[in-house]
């Protein structure tokens, strides 16, 4: 028999939940309370409401969908400042915040909150103006670019806009796969504290709560900290910036209560908030099964895991777990719609035939509170485009991707990608081709290197990488990459 | 392949991964349920006989020296996949053992009857908590040992409190 869980996680077998001191803020007038230091939107939806903002024209409720800072959806008005990203910024004793029902005014004269504003500076908060390697991005990817800079003696700078560093791993309860020397067996939720211990020593300032905007000729890397813009330039340059979530459309995907896969990693594994009582996932790749488990640790009812393909797209491991727990998996299936008012309270899945139409006759209800889309990831490339980097659309990478070699060098001088924003692929195969390029642009560098050092961290990092995409699984990320080093060779 | 769609591994998916009956007679032994070639190799490393090797490049499957093999379920622990178990058809009674890895609060008391689920979470019969291994070592993978029916002990692979 199951106890509807309580929306704050109490107890939990993997993660302790450290909250800050109890605090109270306002709602559209109403008290409520809430942790310092956890988002607006966790505090919000951890209080039981679902709806944040109604859409400007049609006036529908929208609740958060990402929860990172890149869709709109939890757009609120906070202490009279319109368009606040509610799902990354922190919550604050006696805000006053309001479900915002229109594009949101701009009220003279009002600071932004969090300070006083003041000129802009080249180097607000302690950051230089200048820096041999800038990294952007503190995941799997960019810490390793660091690691590998550095312990070639060459310094870096890196940025990040989340609270923390680590990327997606901050999230990721679960043991990592791989071999010893890439954390195998260890939990994601660890390795990034590894990974920053290792950098430690090293010559390399880690720079959180900062916002790349843009990437200049030089490159300059502009930026925002504090609430101040700043400009970075470097002689070399990594791109970690990652992937987003796609999104599936259906009747009724903009309700409240569809979340992206990510999301609910981070409302659970962050804030220590259950997304709802009973979910359906839809999307049965390693991102699917794996949620779908840390929602069962979490004390939550997963209905079902539905996935459009023939067959489960991640590990047997990870669907095995959810299937002995009693979790079904329907494959060729689809979700037709979610309905509800105000937010989702039930939704109609149906079987695939040809053509992905949903089979007549083939409907079913589900009733669930929450719908997880768990559809896949696309490359952050913007930063790279920007930067005047050549681009491709490659299929197996997960689309748009900034063109770039083996060695990760894009097709503009002294820039280097890596990890997912250079191919959809794992937190391991992003640390050793965050190695490739943090070597490759401390190598691009007019500096004095050990290049016997240099060829032997990188020969490592080679067959690393060969080593884990030599199976079965690999295949997609492997042939993606063929395809992309021999367009960038051929665009020379 | 079955499994593929199902996320159920079948009998003849596992015929290469059952130890020998007479070796599960005799004593505890370890069955590794990982059937895919997947990037991973923890198991090697954490078993201290060397009774789990990979050969060739790390996307090999895990093989077994079933007579090296103690039971001693240190690798329950370490499987990423949590597709480790040991068990136990040893002794004369008509129950058998099977230890598991069980992440999930709160952990069973010994002693406590529970519900035996097979690997499609399909309840198969009772089973009673013979013990509960949860050390700093394993890293939050406890493992939990039940008492099962003899002819369960390659069916039961997880199980549900009774509580309500």
């Amino acid at each position: 028999m199951r106890r509807p869980p309580a929306l704050r996680i109490e107890s939990h077998p993997i993660l302790e939940f450290r909250r800050g001191r109890e605090i109270t803020f306002e709602l559209d007038g109403r008290e409520l309370k809430g942790y310092e230091g956890e988002t607006i939107a966790a505090a919000i939806h951890a209080a039981g409401v679902r709806v944040l903002r109604r859409s400007i024209r049609l006036g529908h409720p929208r609740g958060f969908f990402c929860a990172i800072g890149r869709c709109s959806s939890c757009l609120m008005t906070v202490n009279g400042v319109p368009n606040v990203m509610t799902c990354v910024t922190p919550l604050e004793p006696g805000m006053k915040v309001e479900t915002q029902t229109d594009k949101g005014s701009v009220v003279q004269g009002a600071p932004p909150f969090g300070g006083e504003p003041e000129p802009s500076s080249d180097a607000p908060n302690g950051m230089p103006s200048h820096a041999p390697l800038a990294i952007v991005g503190s995941g799997p990817a960019g810490l390793s670019a660091a690691i590998a800079a550095g312990a070639l003696g060459v310094e870096s700078v890196v940025l990040d806009e989340n609270e923390a560093p680590g990327g997606q791993l901050i999230k990721q309860t679960h043991m990592f796969f791989g071999s010893k020397e890439h954390y195998a067996r260890v939990r994601g939720v660890d390795i990034g504290g590894r990974l920053v211990e290792e950098l430690a020593p090293l010559p390399s300032t880690l720079f959180q709560r900062t916002t790349v905007l843009g990437i200049y000729p030089g490159p300059v890397v502009s930026y925002l900290r504090d609430g101040r813009h700043g400009r970075l330039s470097a002689d070399g340059l990594v791109l970690a910036t990652g992937a987003s979530e796609n999104m599936l459309a259906f009747p009724g995907s903009d309700l409240p209560g569809v979340y992206g896969a990510g999301a609910v990693q981070t409302l659970m594994n962050v804030h220590g908030v259950v997304p709802g009582e009973r979910v359906l996932m839809v999307g049965a790749g390693n991102i699917g099964l794996i949620v779908a488990y840390q929602l069962l640790q979490a004390g939550v009812d997963v209905a079902a895991v539905i996935e459009g393909l023939p067959t489960i797209g991640g590990y047997h491991v990870h669907g095995a777990k959810i299937r002995r727990a009693g979790v079904p998996i329907e494959t060729s299936h689809t979700i037709v719609r979610a309905e509800g008012h105000d937010r989702v309270e039930r939704t109609v899945i149906a079987k695939v035939g040809r053509n992905w139409e949903p089979v007549p006759g083939s409907e079913r209800e589900i009733e669930v509170d929450t719908v997880c889309l768990a559809v896949g990831l696309s490359p952050n490339c913007e930063l790279a485009l920007m930067a005047g980097c050549d681009e491709a659309y490659v299929a197996d990478l997960g689309g748009r991707v900034a063109l770039h070699g083996s060695n990760l060098q894009t097709s503009v001088e002294g820039v280097f990608l890596a990890g997912d924003a250079s191919g959809i692929e794992e937190a391991s195969t992003a640390m050793l081709e965050g190695r490739l390029a943090g070597l490759a642009a401390a190598e691009s560098l007019d500096v004095e290197l050990d290049r016997d050092a240099l060829a032997e961290m990188r020969a490592e990092a080679e067959s690393g990488l060969a080593a884990l995409r030599a199976g079965p699984f690999g295949e997609r990320p492997r042939a993606g990459k063929e395809k992309m080093f021999s367009l960038r060779s051929s665009a020379d | 392949m079955e499994y593929r769609r199902s996320g159920v591994l079948g009998e003849s998916d596992l015929s290469d991964r059952v130890p020998p009956a007479e070796r599960a007679a005799k004593g505890p032994v370890v069955v590794i349920e990982c059937v895919e070639r997947i990037p991973c190799n923890p198991c090697v490393a954490a078993c201290p006989r060397g009774a789990i090797t990979i050969d060739g490049d790390i996307n090999e499957r895990p093989e077994v020296d079933y007579e090296t093999c103690n039971g001693c379920g240190l690798c329950v622990s370490a499987c990423p996949g949590l597709a480790i178990f040991v068990v136990d058809a040893s002794g004369d009674g008509d129950t058998a053992t099977v230890t598991l890895p069980y992440e999930y609060t709160p952990l069973p008391e010994v002693g406590e009857e529970v519900v035996a689920l097979d690997r499609g979470g399909r309840e198969v019969g009772a089973a009673r908590v013979r013990r509960v291994v949860n050390t700093k070592a394993m890293d939050r993978t406890p493992a939990v040992t039940l008492e099962v029916p003899r002819e369960l002990y390659m069916k039961v692979r997880h199980f549900r409190r009774r509580s309500g």
